[in-house]
């Protein structure tokens, strides 16, 4: 299908919106009744048709309008794209994985011609046709990987990998859950995560390690995770939480419905070729609470999830203090009847609200 | 009593060591404040004889009784940063075999540790122990600011001026905690400051 890109706005007025398309292919992230962390990993190998799964980098109608933001905020802060100087390599690498993925999942939307190290790059949704000389980066405009991430949804952290371990060693991140590329940049896997409640004495980390350590080549892997935001606002920086904080105080029963955003991370894991670094987009989706409930089966499990979530993720997320007002709303959603499994909105099968 | 048991706490954060005399033709102390009472914990005359002992004494009067222990060299810096380029100066010339030991506070550790690691020594040649103030050094999320030897949570940063908390988020590189506005969700409501580990 050929996408109609939305122009809109990602703060001050916030005039985001999903289309009816949008909403049905929303990555709702709890496939039961409940939510705990978990090594919730599986192998990247497409999905249905239109999911969100389907392509390596899904492209959706905030194409564009989302390339914008992220050139705003990197306007105001550079910090946000960042790569130490081993980590060149590894961004031409990223430079390929994109243009050659992109190319070939939406050949009506992008070209890559290459001819050796010549290659001609025509991104048609943002207008550009650049070419230039592969692994020369005085032919781009900016480093390979800030190049290609300016011009791909969704925040991207590049990790050198060595002494059997992750190092967060480069990364473009502007649609960030409250943290900070800037400080964690040269971490490891264990010391970037260890503001995460519980998962640590789960022993989730250790297990997703060792998990991502033998991602090989061609054989991406992808997990989902979720949080909440008030306002469709992208950037929910650190560095910017002075400024976005309060906004987590207008919120009313009144507009709870539309301003209330459940925020679903699809991350994937690719390894990359030359470098043996290891990618990790983030795609950020938002959705408005009102929207997830025109499926009847999210409502219901919505409600139940977050009613039940324990303390210490709501708060880790951020929402324990608006948590009544949103279970006030969402009970309203949930008539008790059971959900089927899945993450699926099932709206041909699930009964409709009997409230 | 200069040692301070600091409560368990994030993988992030630091754990600090116990320093011991190591063998080695050459060795090179960093020691701040208190962290005299660390280096002369462990001082032999023979040890001391192949030492170049760099200290700041952050107002302490420790200074005569290191002088006392006869390193081979002795340098009394005003401040860390006053000593930086001597630190570096000396790290250039370190060659493998080298036997780092850093006593004191957070910050300075956590700075000079950068300083070793940058010329390549291998993290095992470096010991590390705290003593004296357990004051950190904080960064501002927002304006990136670093404020030395805070003791109290919150705190204001000492560029931008907003009031920040203390995490015990930790970043190796910058040697410093995160510090984040503490009444961003109700502007003004700020809470009593505490001492951090209070
Ligand atoms: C190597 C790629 C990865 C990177 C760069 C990454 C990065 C991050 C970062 C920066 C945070 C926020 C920590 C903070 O509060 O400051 C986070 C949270 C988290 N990460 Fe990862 N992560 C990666 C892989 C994984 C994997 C494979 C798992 C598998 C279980 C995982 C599980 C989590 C969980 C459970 C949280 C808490 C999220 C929440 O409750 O909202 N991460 N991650």
């Amino acid at each position: 299908m050929t996408i109609q890109f939305n122009d809109e706005s990602f703060r001050d007025d916030y005039t985001f919106h999903n289309s009816d398309w949008a909403i049905k292919r929303f990555p709702f992230p709890f496939h039961e009744d409940s939510y705990m962390y978990s090594v919730n990993m599986e192998q990247h190998k497409g999905g249905p048709e239109g999911s969100v799964y389907e392509m390596r980098f899904d492209v959706d109608e905030h194409y564009v309008s989302e390339m914008k933001d992220r050139a705003l905020v990197l306007d105001q802060d550079p910090l946000r794209c960042q790569s130490l100087p081993h980590m060149t390599l590894a961004g031409w690498d990223l430079l390929e994985l994109i243009m050659v993925s992109k190319s070939e999942d939406y050949p009506d939307l992008f070209e890559l011609h290459r001819n050796g190290n010549q290659w001609r790059w025509i991104n048609k949704p943002m207008g550009i046709d650049h070419s230039f000389t592969f692994m020369d980066e005085t032919t781009l405009p900016y480093g390979p990987m800030e190049y290609i991430t300016r011009q791909a949804q969704g925040d991207f952290v590049v990790l050198d990998q060595r002494d059997e371990m992750l190092w967060m060693d480069a990364g473009m991140v502007t649609t960030q859950a409250d943290w900070s590329l800037d400080f964690d940049i040269g971490m490891n896997f264990f010391e970037w995560h260890a503001p995460v409640p519980k998962a640590h004495e789960m022993g989730i980390f250790k297990r997703a390690l060792k998990f991502l350590l033998n991602i090989q080549q061609g054989a991406p892997a992808r997990r989902l995770n979720w949080t909440m935001t008030v306002n469709p606002l992208l950037d929910t920086s650190p560095e910017n939480y002075h400024q976005w904080g309060i906004q987590k105080t207008t919120l009313t029963p009144e507009n709870i419905g539309h301003k209330q955003h459940l925020r679903v991370e699809l991350q994937t894991f690719f390894r990359l070729p030359r470098s043996n670094a290891l990618v990790f987009p983030i795609r950020c989706y938002l959705c408005s609470f009102q929207d997830l409930m025109t499926a009847p089966k999210w409502g219901r499990r919505l409600h139940r999830v977050i009613r039940d979530l324990p303390d210490e993720l709501a708060t880790y997320k951020g929402f324990i203090d608006n948590r009544p007002m949103m279970l006030d709303y969402l009970s309203q959603f949930d008539d008790g009847l059971p959900t089927s499994a899945g993450v699926w909105p099932d709206l041909e099968t699930e009964p409709p609200l009997a409230k | 009593m200069s040692k301070f048991e600091f409560p368990k706490s994030i993988a992030s954060r630091p754990v600090w060591g116990t320093l011991e005399p190591r063998q080695g033709e050459h060795h090179l102390m960093i020691a701040d404040a208190e962290g005299a009472e660390a280096v002369l914990d462990i001082a032999t005359p023979d040890l001391m004889a192949k030492t170049h002992l760099i200290y700041i004494p952050k107002g302490t009067d420790y200074v005569e009784r290191l002088q006392a222990l006869n390193p081979a060299q002795f340098y009394e810096g005003p401040s860390y940063e006053a000593a930086l380029q001597r630190i570096r100066r000396v790290l250039e010339d370190a060659h493998m075999g080298l036997q780092v030991y850093l006593t004191g506070t957070e910050g300075m550790m956590g700075q000079a540790m950068n300083e070793v690691m940058t010329v390549g020594l291998p993290h095992t040649a470096i010991q590390t122990e705290h003593r004296g103030s357990a004051a950190r050094r904080m960064q501002c999320v927002h304006c990136k600011g670093i404020t030395e030897d805070v003791e109290v949570d919150p705190f204001v940063c000492s560029h931008c001026g907003l009031n920040l908390f203390v995490r015990d988020h930790y970043s190796r590189r910058l040697a410093a905690y995160q510090g984040v506005r503490v009444d961003a969700e109700d502007h003004g409501n700020l809470p009593e400051p505490k001492g951090i580990y209070e």
